[in-house]
């Protein structure tokens, strides 16, 4: 197998491992961490097309780029978790239906 | 097989075993924990690509910066009822059909494709600093929107975060 099959390889099982997390877990800290492996998924794909065409830059920066949206991302949700943890004590987004029909 | 190659195969079996740890432990602390494992040998895959700067960042800010982030909020929410965090699954079988599938066609379109197959030799003269020359001059804009972004995020969520006693019953 080359180098770049099995970068393409471990980009496509790090985004359905991600996505298979985001779809299961029911705490929202764990759907965070899913989230991140999804965008470093992303982000080795970025870098391997990047090789293709060694002269400039362009996939580093997005992957750069695409690093920063991720710390935002991982802040404001944190914060939010912590907000509605204080607020329904729960960190389970199931559990948390006041919008929902009561029957 | 050379030095190179063989690092980069150990990196991929490392990120891809704490992946599988990720998705089979009961402890949401393991689950973060082997998060780490796994970001550190994808910036260990970055380093042998030569996109050293990318490797710096991710340990620095992945590594060093969210999953401590992550860590506090894990013992955060642990605090008040005192309980383990639940790592319960639902959806078992409807996350597996989607994932699985995705991950079916984006293998299968890879291998019907034909993308020229890339030689990893070192790119030519001082790349480290000709990413930082372009990072100012060439792409100044998306980075001043990200210094943006990255303070409208940091007041935002330190706002949503700090427990005023007025706003608790917001």
């Amino acid at each position: 197998m080359s180098e770049q099959s099995l970068l393409f390889g471990l980009g496509a099982f790090l985004f359905c491992a991600g996505l298979f997390i985001v779809f299961t877990k029911k705490n929202a800290i764990m759907i965070l961490l899913g989230i991140e492996l999804m965008l470093n998924a992303a982000n080795i794909n970025l870098i391997v097309f990047n090789k293709l065409n060694p002269a400039n830059y362009d996939g580093q920066f997005f992957a750069l780029f695409v690093i920063v949206i991720a710390v935002c991302e991982a802040a404001v949700g944190i914060a939010i978790v912590l907000k509605a943890y204080h607020f329904y004590r729960t960190s389970v987004p199931d559990q948390i239906s006041d919008l929902k029909e009561k029957n | 097989m050379s030095q190179g190659h063989f690092f980069l195969y150990l990196f991929t079996l490392t990120a891809f075993l704490s992946v599988m740890k990720m998705l089979f432990t009961r402890t949401i602390l393991y689950a973060a924990l082997s998060l780490i494992v796994c970001l550190i040998s994808i910036a260990g895959i970055y380093a042998l690509l030569y996109a050293e700067f990318l490797a710096i960042t991710q340990i620095v800010i992945y590594a060093g910066g969210v999953l401590v982030l992550i860590l506090f909020g894990i013992m955060l929410t642990n605090r008040i009822s005192g309980k383990p965090l639940s790592l319960e699954s639902n959806h078992l079988v409807v996350g597996l059909i989607v994932s699985v599938g995705i991950f079916f066609v984006l293998v299968t379109s890879y291998s019907k494709t034909s993308i020229k197959a890339f030689e990893n030799i070192p790119p030519q003269g001082n790349h480290i600093s000709e990413v930082g020359i372009q990072l100012m001059s060439t792409y100044v804009i998306p980075f001043e929107i990200a210094g943006v972004l990255l303070l409208v995020c940091l007041i935002g969520a330190s706002l949503m975060a700090s427990s005023f006693k007025k706003n608790d019953n917001v």
